[in-house]
């Protein structure tokens, strides 16, 4: 099961290598939303609960890019059928996507949380990275493991486009509250970390019940 | 199928709920600050319990139906879940309504319930355009079961998340309702609650007889029409 998720999974990041399609789109998208939000909200820079806020919606939104694409190629180029085909457990295409998606987001928040720090936050973030990458490491796990599973479930709707984001968003909500909690102490004038276990807590829970879920009901989609 | 004792449900239902509404308006006491507006609590909170049991059992039926692959289960969590979007509706009004008596808003993102209500709520709509936009009536039913329970599992996940964030910037006592009921409020609430959970299941035979005896009827039509061209 793991040797067949390891190599979907290798399938999936050359193909991502070799078009550059998701991981650019999605960067180059964070990037529009921050000027967005920059002449939306008219401020020059942007610090606690408005900093948390901006970054972490910015940071769904781009994910829902990635989980529309989650299985574009497949759906594209038929190779889906191929993949149903061969003799490997659903759960390991389930566990590949959602690492293909969980580095995807990685990748992306590479440059999308410095080009934040750069352009609109007020405070320095230096002192708090690893308190930060513990925060969206933990989130990327639950978008990963909710997106994996909302992309195969919209793969065989006719709406799919639509379906995802009003789906996938939701859905993220208690994820959403969490991170911008989470992140909202570090993003101050005094930065300090504030009922960080709390948060940490709640991420957690949210990616346990959805992994767990995900795995439970992946292998009733994609069928036939 | 599934109209087996649905008379005397309806007749309990249609008691209850004329004992419910009579309870409300002449044995419970008026609220000491909030007056008459109060008694919308006992159509509010009763309305959003069932909604919430009803999307939750949707889930659990969805189970069902995928460990069997009995079709009849996935209809069955697809009346609960309509009937529930339905409450749902009815919530929010209620509950907006009530908001504006007694503090003077529309909606107010400081009551935790009302938000966690809304976003699950924005979140079981997309059960029907997820449903409908795929074709083959087995898939479909596969697929709205998996929508189901992942949704039934985000409901008390979201109910936590929401609460914390809400005790996190506005703390106060989480326990308004309930415990601190004086007795004949407590009386006409639970009473309220079992009218409406008696609606809800009538109302989801009702409509579960309803889309059986259609689906016969156009199962007869095909035999008639294929018998007649013969």
């Amino acid at each position: 099961m793991i040797r067949a998720a390891k190599a979907i999974l290798r399938k999936d990041l050359l193909l991502e290598l070799r078009t550059k399609e998701s991981v650019p789109a999605m960067t180059l998208f964070t990037l529009t939303v921050y000027v967005l939000f920059h002449f939306g909200l008219d401020r020059d820079s942007l610090d606690g609960e408005l900093a948390s806020g901006v970054l972490w919606v910015t940071l769904l939104l781009a994910a829902v890019i990635g989980v529309t694409r989650l299985f574009a190629a497949e759906r594209e180029q038929g190779g889906i059928d191929a993949l149903l085909l061969a003799p490997v457990d659903r759960t390991s295409l389930f566990l590949a996507k959602a690492g293909a998606l969980f580095l995807f987001l990685s990748a992306v928040e590479l440059v999308a949380v410095p080009a934040f720090a750069l352009m609109l936050l007020g405070p320095d973030l230096g002192g708090t990275l690893p308190e930060l990458i513990a925060i969206l490491l933990l989130a990327n796990l639950g978008i990963a493991a909710v997106g994996a599973l909302v992309a195969a479930l919209a793969a065989e709707t006719r709406a799919r486009e639509l379906i995802v984001p009003l789906l996938l968003l939701p859905m993220l909500v208690p994820l959403l509250i969490a991170g911008a909690q989470a992140t909202e102490p570090f993003l101050r004038q005094q930065q300090g970390p504030d009922d960080l276990g709390r948060w940490l807590g709640l991420l957690t829970l949210y990616d346990v019940v959805f992994v767990l879920l995900s795995v439970a009901v992946f292998d009733y989609l994609l069928e036939d | 199928m599934y109209s087996k004792g649905l008379k005397p449900l309806s007749l309990a239902t249609v008691v209850t709920l004329a004992t419910a509404m009579a309870l409300v308006f002449f044995y419970a006491p008026l609220d000491a600050d909030q007056g008459f507006v109060q008694k919308i609590f006992y159509v509010h909170v009763p309305m959003a319990i069932v909604a919430l049991c009803g999307f939750v059992a949707g889930g659990v039926m969805a189970i069902r139906h995928l460990r069997s692959g009995d079709p009849s289960w996935d209809m069955r969590a697809y009346v609960a879940i309509h009937l529930s979007i339905i409450l749902g509706v009815g919530v929010l009004v209620t509950g907006s309504i009530w908001a504006k008596a007694s503090w003077g808003h529309w909606w107010v993102w400081d009551e935790p319930v009302l938000v966690s209500f809304l976003v699950v709520f924005l979140l079981y709509c997309v059960y029907y355009p997820l449903r409908f936009s795929i074709e083959d009536p087995e898939r479909q039913a596969r697929y709205a079961s998996v929508f189901a329970i992942a949704a039934g599992a985000f409901v008390p996940l979201n109910f936590v998340a929401v609460r914390l964030a809400e005790a996190y910037t506005h703390p106060r006592v989480l326990s308004q309702t309930g415990g601190s009921l004086p007795g004949d409020m407590r009386l006409t609430f639970l009473v309220s609650l079992l009218a409406m959970a008696l609606l809800f299941v009538t109302l989801w035979k009702l409509e579960l007889t309803a889309k059986h005896a259609s689906m016969e009827l156009k199962k007869l039509r095909r035999k008639l029409n294929a018998r007649v061209a013969a």
